[in-house]
């Protein structure tokens, strides 16, 4: 059978690795910003915004992990611009983001074109490389798909576990989530509501960005215009059907870009030469919408989600 | 900080802020002018020029306006039940698609008759669409923003899936594209010679008609109770369900409308670059004419306008055109953070 062939072949779990990766660092920044309690629809543009600075600054002459900041840092300060009006001005969390989003896709268009006018196929940069993990990647089926991989990807798995172990095993963490649950039991401890929220949505801004980069610095080596095409949006259905929890979540971008990995296999087979290639295109949408259907009863959303804190308002 | 609310705000708050939200985002653009190596004051003046300095200009304008009348309505409407219909676009192609199903010589009927049906068909089509996120919404608790959204991309592939299979034109030298609409299915110009087609005048109407449906009708009153605070609102015996429903079906078939006018009006048939983003644009729309839709008009006609400006603008002096986008989102954040402002005073500790 087709199916079982691609499911025991190491290159496709590679690439189920690879499709996660970008996903990975989006999700958790999602998730760290609704955890303090601010859905952040900036994402799509942010991600769009990293994957453009990223690959402009390494296209400039500057090495591969100077893009990663570059980028990280432009992703943060679209955060911030997002946070400044959602959490001390209590602004539509919804407006806002979508602004953000129209904002950071707009800035990285017309950057492009200033930088690059004559242009008319998108110049390419040297990405990050493989590097593989002595004996380990020499596992069966799975050791490539884990130990021979980019170094962004060994960054994403490394980022769940730090997201993790900040979020439930620090007193940092503790205070991020109660922002997000109960602000104003936050504020009885001295704490500051407004000063938490805002560094979560930097940070998880920072990572959305960081994802984006690793479409134009890992994944490809240019950069297009609708290259992060709904990515964001699909990071968002991925937080929920994660329960908000960093594990979780990661499990569910792994399992999405099985699915993603599948279809773009399916498409090679006779069965794929049959159905039009759009209804393969839209399968990773398709399992989103489906994903928040199967979650919405069990899901626990942070009680404080999308409500404004006003200090001294109760 | 903390903010405390206005009872009365003051003249200067009100018309100051707001106007100040506007200087920083001239101010913006100047600067955006002056990157790309331009004058900022003529590239300002080659953009008024574009979008208003001929009839042309004005009437390219008012073009371009249309759809997004419609889809800023379409937001308006949700949006005033903070229904966050982020889908205007999929909506906008439903019924783009329903009008070449039925426009291209499928229904026999004289002119007078079958734009109506056209019209109401695809209006169904794209209310359709929105009933299914909305059903989630209220029966399972999904959240619209995420669903609307993935719509949107699901959507473009499916129309994209029927102009290379069913739909395609035979004649059309293996573009992508839809056959042309009969001669009856089309919007007929306002005045003869000129481009201004009648997709205008129903956007005009339409907007007065929403806005005596929000001031003039009971379902009216229970969308904005609805918006304001739903558990109120049930409190107060108003099935908040049925009037998420009813506004879903309404903003998803205004949304649809404005696929319906670019087809039937415009472009004659349906290609998948029919909307450049009149969906997302809508957004900025609606929020800019503050959910009325009477203001609705005039930001329209503003938007097309920064959009139709900055075209003509990026021919003559070479500034990109994504100079429009980032001025129309700079302008969105600025005013929402004006309009906070001008009902709230800061107090910084």
């Amino acid at each position: 059978l087709d199916l079982f062939d691609i499911l025991l072949t190491a290159s496709f779990w590679v690439a189920v690795v690879r499709i996660a990766s970008p996903l990975i660092f989006a999700t958790m920044g999602e998730l760290i910003c609704e955890r303090a309690g601010v859905l952040n629809l900036g994402i799509e543009g942010i991600m769009v915004i990293g994957a453009f600075t990223g690959w402009m600054t390494v296209y400039q002459g500057h090495d591969l992990w100077t893009g990663v900041l570059v980028a990280m840092l432009a992703g943060m300060g679209f955060g911030l611009v997002h946070a400044v009006l959602t959490v001390p001005f209590g602004l539509s969390q919804h407006v806002v983001g979508l602004g953000i989003t129209l904002l950071a896709t707009a800035a990285s268009s017309f950057a492009y074109r200033i930088a690059l006018p004559e242009v008319t196929s998108p110049p390419k940069i040297i990405p990050f490389q493989v590097w593989e993990i002595p004996a380990l990647s020499k596992l069966p089926l799975i050791g490539p798909a884990l130990f021979a991989q980019t170094p962004l990807t060994y960054l994403a798995f490394g980022t769940v576990i730090a997201v993790s172990i900040i979020l439930f095993r620090t007193p940092l963490g503790l205070a991020l989530r109660a922002a997000g649950e109960n602000p104003s039991a936050v504020e009885a401890q001295g704490l500051s509501v407004t000063a938490l929220r805002i560094g979560a949505v930097m940070i998880g801004s920072g990572l959305m960005a960081i994802g984006g980069a690793f479409l134009t610095m890992s994944a490809f080596s240019s950069f297009f215009f609708e290259m992060v095409n709904g990515r964001g949006w699909i990071c968002i259905a991925l937080v929920v059907f994660g329960g908000w929890k960093p594990g979780k979540a990661v499990l569910g971008t792994l399992l999405f870009a099985a699915f993603d990995a599948l279809q773009i296999r399916l498409q090679q087979t006779p069965l794929g030469a049959a159905v039009p290639y759009q209804l393969f295109l839209m399968v990773p949408y398709v399992l989103s919408i489906l994903a928040l259907v199967l979650m919405s009863r069990r899901a626990e959303v942070p009680a404080a989600l999308m409500v404004p804190y006003n200090k001294g308002e109760r | 900080m903390r903010l405390e609310p206005i009872a009365n705000p003051s003249r200067l708050r009100l018309i100051g802020l707001p106007a100040l939200a506007l200087a920083l985002t001239v101010l913006i653009a100047s600067l955006l002018a002056l990157l790309a190596g331009a004058n900022p004051f003529a590239t300002l003046g080659l953009i008024l020029k574009g979008a208003a300095g001929s009839k042309f200009a004005l009437l390219e304008t008012l073009n371009r306006a249309t759809p997004l009348i419609f889809t800023g309505l379409a937001i308006a409407v949700a949006f005033r039940a903070k229904l966050w219909n982020i889908g205007a676009e999929a909506q906008l192609y439903a019924g783009a698609v329903v009008t070449v199903l039925l426009g291209t010589g499928a229904l026999p009927l004289p002119a007078p008759l079958l734009l109506p049906v056209i019209a109401l068909a695809a209006m169904l089509a794209g209310a359709l669409l929105l009933l299914g996120p909305v059903l989630l919404k209220t029966r399972l608790g999904v959240d619209e923003v995420v669903t609307t959204l993935l719509f949107n991309f699901i959507m473009l592939y499916f129309v994209s899936m029927l102009l290379e299979g069913p739909m395609k034109d035979p004649m059309g030298m293996g573009w992508p594209k839809s056959a042309a609409l009969v001669k009856e299915a089309r919007l007929p110009r306002i005045v003869e010679g000129l481009r201004l087609h009648w997709g205008f005048g129903l956007a005009l109407l339409s907007a007065l008609a929403v806005w005596v449906m929000q001031t003039r009708t009971t379902l009216g009153y229970e969308i904005r109770a609805v918006g304001q605070n739903p558990e109120a609102a049930r409190f107060a015996g108003i099935p908040v369900g049925r009037v998420l429903i009813k506004t879903a079906l309404l903003s998803g078939g205004l949304a649809a409308l404005a696929g319906f006018s670019e087809v039937a009006g415009l472009r004659g048939n349906l290609t998948l670059d029919l909307s450049p983003g009149f969906g997302y644009t809508g957004i900025i729309v609606a929020m800019l004419a503050l959910l009325n839709p009477l203001g609705v008009v005039v930001a329209g006609i503003f938007v097309a306008g920064v959009f139709v400006g900055a075209d003509s603008m990026s021919r003559a002096a070479g500034v990109p055109t994504y100079i429009a986008d980032i001025l129309l989102a700079t302008s969105l954040l600025t005013m929402v953070l004006a309009i906070r402002l001008t009902r709230s005073k800061v107090h910084w500790r």
